[in-house]
């Protein structure tokens, strides 16, 4: 492409920017780049301190001799019940994820709901039910927790919030820092299914489809690599913003270039249907039972056979690898063999997945 | 995926790509008409494969992209009035106006809402009779049938709280446009096959005659563009300008009949503004007189809004193929997806959306 002067003068309509938005919009809270902004330009420059600007799943610190992971996330997602599970067990694998992609083995949840006036007391027992399935399955308990009511019209049925505590396993190191050029990328399973499954019950959108939700509880595939091998590098679950917005936030924070081949990556007949109809692109869609996966080449084969032996990571592949090349960026190899970046979202793609 | 993988397929595709490059020996410069190709195109790296001879240069074919302004700003207006529910295709929330997008509008109290099908805003309009709903009805001959379908239903059904802000635009009067003007360079055309599902392609033969190009239906696949490509090629370098049609899966020479009786049911031709071009004439649909109680602009009075555009962007010469998004002196850094300089930044179908998604603004190895 020549680098021509454009005569700006023949140049014609074109409005003028809205370069900031002057109150939140939906997309804020999208997991993309606005989100992104909002994160950078607000809440890391008043609570400054180094512990959060590292950007991972959940924060490490030292409490005296031993390394603790904490980590706390809100869920909306609407509807409250889905094929795969429900706003509960979302909320205890959620958090439970964000520890474990700390390298840490959680121990105890917190729980906080805000309920709108009006609920069925019989959906708010479904919810509980699922929390507690939920952390039976993880291992976790719930030891303490909150209850609020808002007025009917103020909220939607139900939010839920859960923070997280986990001991990191010993001589364990992951952070985004840590991944080196060579090192390869590994998706656990198949990709897209939860957002999937949110869409084909999400309201004036119903389609038929058997896609279930993903969620579930990833510590004890963690646990399982990590007594194998501690030389993990990186670890993420790819949720809202789905696979290519973790690859990017990785590219970004470890300043290094990703390159994935979008052949090898896995994803499910349905759910690519499903995509094309709605017009998503899979790369984006959320994930609740999923992990990202950085390690060295030596080290590929040993996680690899661990996770084909694990019900949740049976169809883990690898799917790339980190280059030295277009820093902080994601490059993926198409079907027909061109290329082409694969940015971090705008916005949203999908809203109140989570 | 049976009948989409089939079109995205490694080996096939690079049998064309040989085909393009042993056939090619001369210069060209293509241009596909529709936003979903050029889509495609940069998505899957077609353009990079080619040989270097050919240029692909991206036509007026996003709908979000040459809605003009004023129409934004009518929407903008609609969507902010109390009793009213806007609804829209996802994309022209962000399209900003002259002084805020749907979004924005969103986000301060109005009820605006995305929904997949026009007659989802009927649907709307029937469960909220205490609501205007007014769906903004923008496209090509592609979303024609189904808005004046929706019109028909609502007409049918005797619903008084529908309408539609309509900014419908045709195809073949822009490529008329852009084929006549001095600075064009486009050679050949790849047509967009969607809006000839509906159209057929009869209008084409006088375009490709008068102004000697050839012309094929191309579809949206990376196979289809790959031998669409091939199609027009093959022409040049015979020297011939014919219509062809690489789409025969979808697209028939005559068209939809039933779906173009439906359009010329509810709308008429008019000349129209498209944004970045100016005004082409008899190249719009707009509602017919017996059906203007659904048309919004006539139900809600919001006329009388004179709408600013910035100088910077070149839109207008994107949209015509004169200059590709790279050469902008904006693209990428004064004028992002976050803050876009014009519509075709914004829109899922735009070129410059296309460029900055899949990188092209960032040189690359591998």
């Amino acid at each position: 492409m020549s680098d021509e002067p454009v005569d700006l003068s023949t140049g014609l309509s074109c409005p003028l920017p809205i370069s900031e938005y002057k109150r939140i919009l939906l997309a804020h809270g999208g997991g993309g780049r606005l989100t992104n902004q909002l994160i950078k330009s607000i809440f890391l420059t008043v609570f400054n301190n180094s512990i959060l600007s590292s950007l991972h799943d959940g924060a490490v610190f030292d409490i005296g001799s031993t390394r603790i992971a904490y980590s706390t996330d809100s869920y909306v997602v609407n509807p409250i019940f889905f094929p795969g599970g429900n706003i509960g067990d979302l909320a205890v694998n959620g958090t439970v994820n964000d520890l474990a992609m700390c390298g840490a083995d959680p121990l105890y949840l917190s729980v906080g709901f805000i309920i709108e006036e009006g609920l069925l007391i019989e959906d708010l027992v479904r919810v509980v039910e699922g929390i507690e399935r939920a952390a039976r399955r993880a291992g976790v308990s719930i030891v303490t927790g909150d209850t609020k009511v808002v007025d009917r019209g103020k909220g939607d049925k139900i939010y839920v919030n859960t923070s997280g505590i986990g001991i990191v396993f010993e001589g364990v190191d992951i952070k985004p820092q840590n991944v080196r050029v060579g090192d390869k990328i590994i998706i656990s399973g198949k990709i897209a299914q939860h957002g999937i499954s949110i869409m084909s019950v999400r309201e004036g959108l119903e389609f038929g489809t058997t896609v279930e939700s993903d969620t579930a509880p990833l510590n004890h595939l963690v646990k399982s690599i990590l007594r194998v091998t501690k030389n993990i590098h990186m670890m993420r679950d790819p949720t809202r913003g789905g696979l290519a917005s973790s690859l990017n936030e990785i590219a970004e924070a470890a300043n290094v270039g990703i390159f994935i081949i979008e052949r090898s990556i896995p994803i499910d007949e349905e759910v690519k249907s499903a995509c094309e109809l709605l017009g998503f692109d899979p790369l984006y869609v959320a994930n609740e039972g999923k992990m990202i996966i950085v390690v060295p080449p030596s080290e590929v084969d040993i996680v690899l056979n661990i996770m084909h032996n694990h019900p949740l990571g049976r169809d883990a592949a690898v799917i790339g690898e980190v280059v030295d090349s277009h820093h902080g960026t994601v490059v993926m190899k198409t079907r027909i063999g061109g290329m082409r970046v694969v940015d971090m979202l705008t916005g949203e793609q999908l809203p109140r997945i989570c | 995926m049976k009948y989409v993988d089939e079109y995205r397929e490694g080996i096939a595709s690079g049998k064309l790509l040989e085909l393009i490059h042993k056939l090619t020996r001369h210069e060209w410069t293509l241009m596909e008409i529709c936003g979903g190709q050029t889509h495609a195109i940069v998505k899957y790296g077609i353009d990079e494969l080619l040989p270097s001879s050919i240029t692909l240069v991206h036509g007026p074919g996003c709908p979000v992209c040459v809605t003009p302004l004023e129409i934004i700003d009518k929407a903008v207006a609609m969507a902010g009035l109390k009793d009213v529910i806007f609804t829209s295709f996802g994309d022209m929330l962000r399209v900003p106006g002259s002084t805020k997008d749907l979004f924005t509008v969103k986000s301060e109290g109005g009820d605006v809402r995305i929904v997949y099908s026009p007659l989802d805003a009927v649907r709307l309009a029937r469960e909220n009779p205490n609501k205007k709903v007014v769906f903004f009805a923008v496209g090509f001959e592609t979303t024609a049938p189904a808005n004046a379908m929706a019109v028909i239903t609502a007409h049918r059904e005797g619903l008084r709280n529908f309408s539609i802000l309509s900014s419908h635009v045709c195809v073949p009067p822009a490529m008329n446009k852009i084929l006549s003007s001095p600075s064009n360079r486009v050679q050949g055309f790849l047509a967009a096959g969607h809006v000839c599902t509906v159209m057929g392609y009869d209008e084409y033969f006088s375009i490709a005659d008068k102004y000697h190009v050839p012309i094929v239906v191309t579809g949206f696949e990376p196979l289809d563009i790959l031998q669409g490509i091939l199609m027009v090629v093959t022409q040049l370098e015979e020297g011939r300008y014919e219509v062809e049609n690489q789409y025969r899966r979808a697209v028939k020479r005559k068209g939809n009949i039933h779906a173009q009786k439906v359009i010329s049911e509810v709308f008429e031709l008019t000349d129209r503004k498209w944004r970045g071009i100016g005004e082409i004439p008899l190249s719009g649909y707009r509602i017919r007189e017996k059906y203007s109680a659904f048309d919004a602009e006539k139900v809600f009075q919001v006329g009388g809004l004179t709408a600013s555009e910035s100088t910077m962007c070149i839109a207008g010469l994107i949209l015509q193929g004169v200059k590709k998004p790279s050469q902008c002196p904006a693209f990428g850094k004064l004028c992002t997806p976050e803050n876009p300089l014009g519509a075709p930044m914004v829109s899922s179908e735009g070129a410059c959306a296309a460029y900055y998604h899949y990188g092209r603004r960032i040189p690359r190895s591998n």
